[in-house]
């Protein structure tokens, strides 16, 4: 019995040795691998900073993978996809991480031996999370097409990712609401135009809310939908407001400026209170039930004509549409006014959280590979079609024309009202903020001053000293 | 025997050693590694040493938070499930008309996967708390009673078939013969009935505790920690660590690891002090 036990002593012992083994040997091959590519990629870059590897032969590379944001285009991407490869022969892989999941599936995907070679980055934070993994792609053809060269991620001389898409929000009205407030007996405006400020806004708001019977809504606002998870379109892009004034500050980038703002003052704290409350008074949900709402809930109170405003991007279209009360005619934006001196020339919130990233750990002729498809995708006749018309994008390449703008009237207002003379867009700013977390505990503490928990002095001070330790943590 | 055991032990033994240790043992101790090093995915790491784990107890307060949830939240289920899966066990194994039907009925919420009750749960509560002109993230009590009844729904049937298989075991002579030395039904239930289920009890409390203690998705359909954090639980607090913070995974995995060890110690602390009171039959 006691050999017995020996024996199966020695045995174990064993195994476990292999499976160490295994493991190192694993180890030791993957940091190989990394530490060659890496220095390779790094040699070439600085050779071939201007071509993107133009004399890189990818007659081999059979396949490409992409690592789809938008779970909303998914299928589209898809049919794309196979296109591309009738048409060259490469196939490419479309994977799509559920909605607000991509850090997480890109984290996985990355790791694994067939890793993404077209991935997504949100901006110069995402750059600082991914920057082992980002080319540098200054000398490729697609950033040559970039029209406003000031919305790519950079570092030093580098290039690390493409924005192909420009996005706008402010506040969506629906006209027919409007117009037939503005019939009514007593109405403190007589048209949009007047509309040009925070104390119009609330006087204008108020009054509806008063008339809401008789305009058939429940409320002028959709709810503030503040579950957690759906809380995105206050804790960052409402947000993004008080950051733009506090970061413009005149010298320097905006985005650049709150990214490396070690402390957040919050100077437009009460301007951002101005408008929160607004939005959560003015509402078709009762304070108390905010939390229970999501932003599907609300865009569909919209959709059915039960409010006349919500706050939201181009992007809510579909939602609108699929709605059939709300005529696309009706449909129009309105700046996200917190009565901010000067704010009557102040325009939408547009920018762009979506920028394409090449995979540098993946060998030279798929990283060349994976740029055609970019490439071709925004510049053949098939591709610039389908982003216009499947993907619905407000594409920022000067490939596309005139007339090649997408049919989305959201989208269309985006356009008109950068084209506005005299009129300043507020830059995307909320790129710079330090972490998920922080967003995640600004949108709880918001909750929690809407349910009468917590004072907005604290909602404030809690906000300025996450930011100080959350911006430490992540610079380490 | 004892001879052929031994030559043939390595054949059939190394497939599934081999497997262990594949499956099991290297990520366990991958694991472990992790948590001494800051890395964004597994292929590169840095090793920082303990710093995670200070970091974990203290630069942030949710981990604390979430342990005392957790705590609370365990010993209140445990307590609930426990007893009213035995008082339904009780009953249903008088003779009572339909007792198999009941007894499937009370079994099937076990079916039903924890993301999906979640959302269930989180709309019937809500659905009652709008009378109020409330919803489950007023107050982080709503969210800890809603979990608790949700877990009452899901884990009573399932302790109630164990304890109904454990009290059918007990032979009726033991029963009969308590009655006519003129032991009441109370007698009964305390010097006879509870002595003998000691194995279901042992069997119970471990699924109840570390179901409790390790409670992942139900949390997270729920309440998703609402408001603030305050209903965050362990498990929960793990995966927005690792996932939610920059530069933060090594905390998570260091968080991981010590609450791997906080059920282990409970666990095995558990089946020890009950195990003790089993009788042999």
């Amino acid at each position: 019995m006691r050999k017995l036990k020996k024996f199966l002593a020695g045995t174990l012992a064993g195994v476990m040795a292999v499976g160490a083994l295994a493991g190192c040997s694993d180890n030791g091959n993957t940091t190989n691998n990394g530490g060659n590519s890496t220095t390779e990629s790094t040699a070439s870059a600085t050779e071939k900073a201007t071509g993107f590897y133009d004399d890189v032969d990818t007659s081999g590379v059979k396949s490409i993978y992409f690592l789809n944001f938008k779970p909303e285009i998914a299928d589209k991407y898809k049919a794309i996809a196979d296109k591309y490869k009738e048409e060259t022969g490469v196939e490419v892989k479309v994977q799509t991480a559920a909605s607000g999941e991509y850090e997480k599936t890109l984290t996985s995907e990355m790791a694994k031996s067939d890793p993404p070679t077209i991935f997504q980055i949100n901006g110069p934070v995402g750059y600082q999370n991914w920057k082992d993994y980002c080319a540098d792609v200054s000398g490729s053809k697609l950033y040559d097409l970039v029209s406003d060269k000031s919305l790519a991620v950079k570092s030093g001389d580098g290039v690390y990712g493409i924005p192909y898409v420009v996005e706008g929000y402010g506040i969506i009205y629906n006209n027919a609401i409007m117009t037939k407030y503005f019939a009514t007996t007593g109405a403190v405006a007589s048209s949009m135009d007047e509309i040009n400020n925070y104390a119009k806004l609330a006087e204008v708001v108020k009054d509806m809310t008063a008339k809401k019977e008789e305009l058939g809504i429940d409320g002028v606002f959709g709810s503030t939908s503040l579950k957690t998870g759906d809380d995105w379109r206050w804790q960052t892009h409402l947000m993004n407001l008080p950051l733009f004034y506090e970061f413009n500050t005149g010298t320097g980038d905006v985005i650049t400026n709150c990214l490396e703002a070690t402390n957040l003052e919050f100077k437009y704290a009460d301007n951002y209170k101005n408008i929160f409350d607004l939005y959560t008074e003015n509402s078709v949900t009762d304070k108390n039930l905010l939390g229970g709402k999501t932003v599907a809930d609300s865009m569909a109170e919209f959709a059915a004509g039960k409010c006349a405003m919500i706050q939201n991007g181009n992007w809510a279209w579909d939602d609108i549409k699929a709605g059939g009360v709300v005529k696309e005619e009706d449909v129009k934006y309105l700046p996200i006014y917190t009565g901010v001196d000067g704010e009557e020339t102040q325009g939408l919130c547009v920018g762009t959280e979506n920028y394409f990233a090449i995979n540098k750990e993946v060998d030279e002729a798929t990283q060349k590979a994976s740029m055609d498809f970019l490439v071709w995708l925004f510049t053949s006749d098939y591709g610039k079609k389908a982003v216009i018309d499947e993907l619905g994008f407000v594409a920022p390449f000067t490939s596309f024309g005139d007339d090649e703008k997408p049919s989305n009237p959201l989208a269309q207002e985006v356009l008109a009202w950068m084209a506005k003379d005299g009129y300043t867009s507020v830059k995307w700013s909320f790129a710079g903020i330090p972490s998920e977390k922080w967003k995640n505990d600004f949108g709880a503490s918001l909750l929690e001053y809407v349910q009468g928990q917590k004072e907005w002095t604290k909602v404030v001070e809690d906000a300025k000293a996450s930011w100080t330790t959350e911006r430490a943590a992540s610079a380490e | 025997m004892e001879k052929s055991i031994k030559k043939w032990f390595p054949l059939f033994a190394l497939p599934t050693l081999v497997s262990f240790a594949i499956a099991f043992l290297v990520p366990f101790v991958m694991g472990l590694y992790l948590s001494l090093c800051k890395f964004k995915t597994v292929k590169k790491v840095t090793f920082v040493g303990f710093d995670n784990y200070i970091k974990a107890f203290s630069e942030d307060q949710d981990f604390l938070n979430a342990l005392w949830f957790t705590t609370k939240f365990t010993i209140i289920s445990v307590i609930t499930i426990n007893l009213i899966a035995f008082i339904f066990a009780m009953l249903l194994t008088k003779a009572i008309k339909g007792t198999n039907f009941f007894r499937t009925i009370f079994f099937m919420p076990n079916l039903i996967g924890g993301i999906v009750l979640g959302y269930i749960w989180s709309m019937i509560i809500n659905g009652v708390l709008y009378y109020f002109n409330a919803t489950i993230t007023t107050d982080a009590n709503y969210g800890f009673w809603g979990l608790v009844i949700l877990m009452n729904w899901q884990l009573i049937g399932y302790m109630m078939i164990i304890y109904i298989s454990g009290i059918q075991n007990i032979s009726p002579d033991l029963i009969e013969a308590a009655e006519i030395d003129g032991a009441n039904a109370w007698q009964r239930l305390i010097h006879v009935t509870l002595p003998q289920i000691m194995p279901s009890i042992t069997i119970c409390l471990f699924l109840t505790l570390t179901n409790s203690f390790k409670l992942f998705d139900q949390n997270y359909a729920l309440t998703a920690g609402a408001p603030g954090n305050k209903t965050q639980m362990l498990a929960l607090d793990i995966y927005n660590t690792f996932y939610g913070r920059v530069g933060w995974q090594g905390v998570g995995q260091a968080k991981a690891v010590v609450f791997f060890i906080i059920v282990a110690a409970i666990a095995l602390t558990q089946l020890y002090l009950t195990r003790s009171k089993e009788v042999e039959n």
